[in-house]
């Protein structure tokens, strides 16, 4: 099934912190050269992982749900930076 | 705030973080609650079924104006395949009559609520602030230091109510990273309707609702579930499955693809047609159970809620092992307060032996072993739901063949599946763990 993930996340109300990502991926040649799965790239709700053709992986945090997920899946490489975002900053649930 | 010292400093306000400041400002504590949060809920995610009973136990009168949307009158469990599924519908005019037992509420709406309570007891909230660490003197807490100019805060004891992702416990080191294998990842929709198409839908009364739980082919062998919600001109619909099978799962199915396919199913879809998807989240919930809580206190520190990873999963419990954590913890602190003892983890180790005697642990100690059998049995998600479909189907499909041919096929369908030796051994893993 193909679902559009942006089309959901548009309902969403969100505050970006401009500059300051709250994730980060640690050592971006582990994800290409060390991780066999790449599973950040389908587990995350929000699709903030992409696999790029040439095994590298790029993360965008706006519209993160911050469940936390993508740095749990990590362990084998604990590649993921992760905190929350400023106060105030990233998802702002109106129902949650 | 600089060098401002408080009797506790409450992180988070959740159900927990909530609980613990009410019952901390009400017995006169000078309490400072902190929330990262625009407002108090504007983070947080839940099914939601509040359990009235936790909150009574702190607010009896919260029925008053707590924003609550249906008194659950009914509860349905369905196991689903591709097309069908069987079921079990319990409904009760008991359940119809005040006091009611449980509710659906709107977390966003709900936590604003409470925090409001929680200020009129007098305690100090500050929101749009996170805690980045804990701020230690050795081996104790000694307070708070967060993201704002000057931001270090001194308290006698702190209490940490921040949710599954406990960043400010890993960082202490009181306990290491969570295990995928021991939390569950929910996404979940909200989808508007007008109160009248709901309660046609669900044949119910204005304030009466519907819970409805799912299990099968719908989580791909993933072990998981599936929930449908009535709120009072809303439903919510989700599904959620543990982190290490979303992780293994070969088909590397996405979450919200996960979520599609529940509300694309024929036994859902006309139920939700028609609704206007006004938000979409996810959570993690911590479903290790018993064997998973970790040290919950220690010299100036205590941990509550889902930090401490206080959720039933086999009866989907957790807000109300949030309240309930967090009230003991506060009564703990006024105790030992009134009692002039300091507060450290001699004291605070009665935090844990109220702890053992509430339902809290005997519920998770109960259950310690469900985890455990799930992860091993796929079968509960996969064959098991496929068979009493085809079961049912076999069974109510009228074409002159005769009813005891039928049940032979059905049984044989059953052996053949898991032969006699693994339907009985699995019987009596679900019996064990459960007893
Ligand atoms: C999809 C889903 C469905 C559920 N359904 C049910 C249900 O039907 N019934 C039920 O009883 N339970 C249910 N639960 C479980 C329930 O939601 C949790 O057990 C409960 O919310 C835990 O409360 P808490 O206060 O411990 O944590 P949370 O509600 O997560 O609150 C933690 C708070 O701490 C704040 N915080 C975190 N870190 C910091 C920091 N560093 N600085 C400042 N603030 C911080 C957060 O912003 C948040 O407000 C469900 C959970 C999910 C995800
Ligand atoms: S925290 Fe959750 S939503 Fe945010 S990037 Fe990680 S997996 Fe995706």
């Amino acid at each position: 099934m193909n679902v559009n993930v942006e089309e959901k996340l548009f309902q969403n109300r969100y505050k970006v912190d401009h500059g300051r990502p709250h994730i980060q991926i640690k050592n971006p040649a582990v994800c290409s050269n060390d991780c066999q799965s790449q599973a950040c790239t389908f587990v995350c709700p929000a699709s903030c992982y992409k696999a790029e053709g040439n095994r590298t992986v790029t993360l965008i945090t706006d519209g993160c749900l911050e469940c936390g997920s993508c740095r749990v899946i990590c362990t084998e490489h604990a590649n993921v930076a992760w905190e929350y975002p400023r106060g105030g900053y990233g998802i702002l649930f109106k129902f949650g | 705030m600089a060098k401002e010292h408080f009797d506790a400093i409450v992180v988070g306000a959740g159900p927990s973080g909530n609980a613990a400041t009410y019952t901390l400002a009400k017995a006169g504590l000078k309490v400072l609650q902190i929330e990262r949060g625009e407002y108090p809920g504007s983070k947080n995610v839940q099914g939601a079924i509040l359990y009235a009973n936790a909150l009574e136990k702190i607010i009896p009168d919260f029925r008053d104006d707590a924003p609550l949307e249906r008194h659950i009158i009914e509860q349905r469990m369905w196991m689903l395949d591709d097309t069908s599924f069987v079921g079990t519908h319990y409904r009760s005019d008991d359940y119809n009559k005040p006091p009611y037992n449980r509710y659906t509420i709107i977390r966003a709406q709900f936590d604003k609520w409470f925090s409001s309570k929680v200020r009129e007891a007098g305690a100090l909230l500050i929101c749009e602030t996170t805690v980045e660490e804990l701020l230690m003197d050795g081996q104790r807490c000694i307070g708070v230091r967060c993201d704002r100019m000057g931001g270090e805060v001194y308290a006698d004891v702190v209490v940490l109510a921040d949710g599954v992702n406990s960043t400010l416990a890993r960082k202490a080191g009181f306990h290491g990273e969570i295990e995928a294998r021991n939390v569950a990842l929910a996404v979940k929709e909200i989808l508007f309707m007008p109160e009248e198409v709901i309660q046609a839908r669900f044949n119910i009364g204005e304030d009466s609702g519907v819970v409805i739980e799912m299990m099968g082919s719908v989580t791909e062998g993933m072990v998981g579930t599936g929930f449908l919600y009535t709120n009072k001109d809303s439903l919510t619909i989700g599904v959620g499955c543990m982190l290490s099978d979303f992780k293994a799962n070969p088909k590397r199915t996405t979450p919200y693809a996960l979520l599609e396919k529940l509300k694309a199913h024929p036994s859902i879809a006309p139920l939700i047609e028609g609704g206007e998807m006004k938000e979409y989240a996810a959570h993690l919930i911590p479903e290790g159970g018993f064997h998973a809580v970790p040290q919950i206190y220690g010299e100036g520190w205590m941990i509550v809620g889902d930090s401490g990873g206080f959720v039933n999963a086999a009866h989907r419990e957790g807000s109300n092992l949030a309240m309930t954590t967090g009230r003991l913890a506060a009564e703990t602190v006024i105790a030992a307060k009134a009692a002039g003892q300091p507060l450290t983890a001699k004291t605070l180790a009665a935090y844990k032996a109220a702890l053992d005697q509430s339902f809290v642990m005997k519920d998770l100690k109960k259950y310690r072993d469900l985890p455990e059998v799930l992860h091993t049995s796929p079968q509960f998600f996969t064959t098991y739901p496929a068979l009493l479909n085809r079961a049912a189907q076999t069974l109510f499909t009228v074409d002159g063949v005769d009813k005891k041919t039928k049940e032979r096929e059905i049984l044989g369908s059953f052996k053949s599946a898991r032969r006699l030796g693994g339907l009985m051994s699995d019987a009596f893993k679900i019996w064990r763990a459960v007893r």
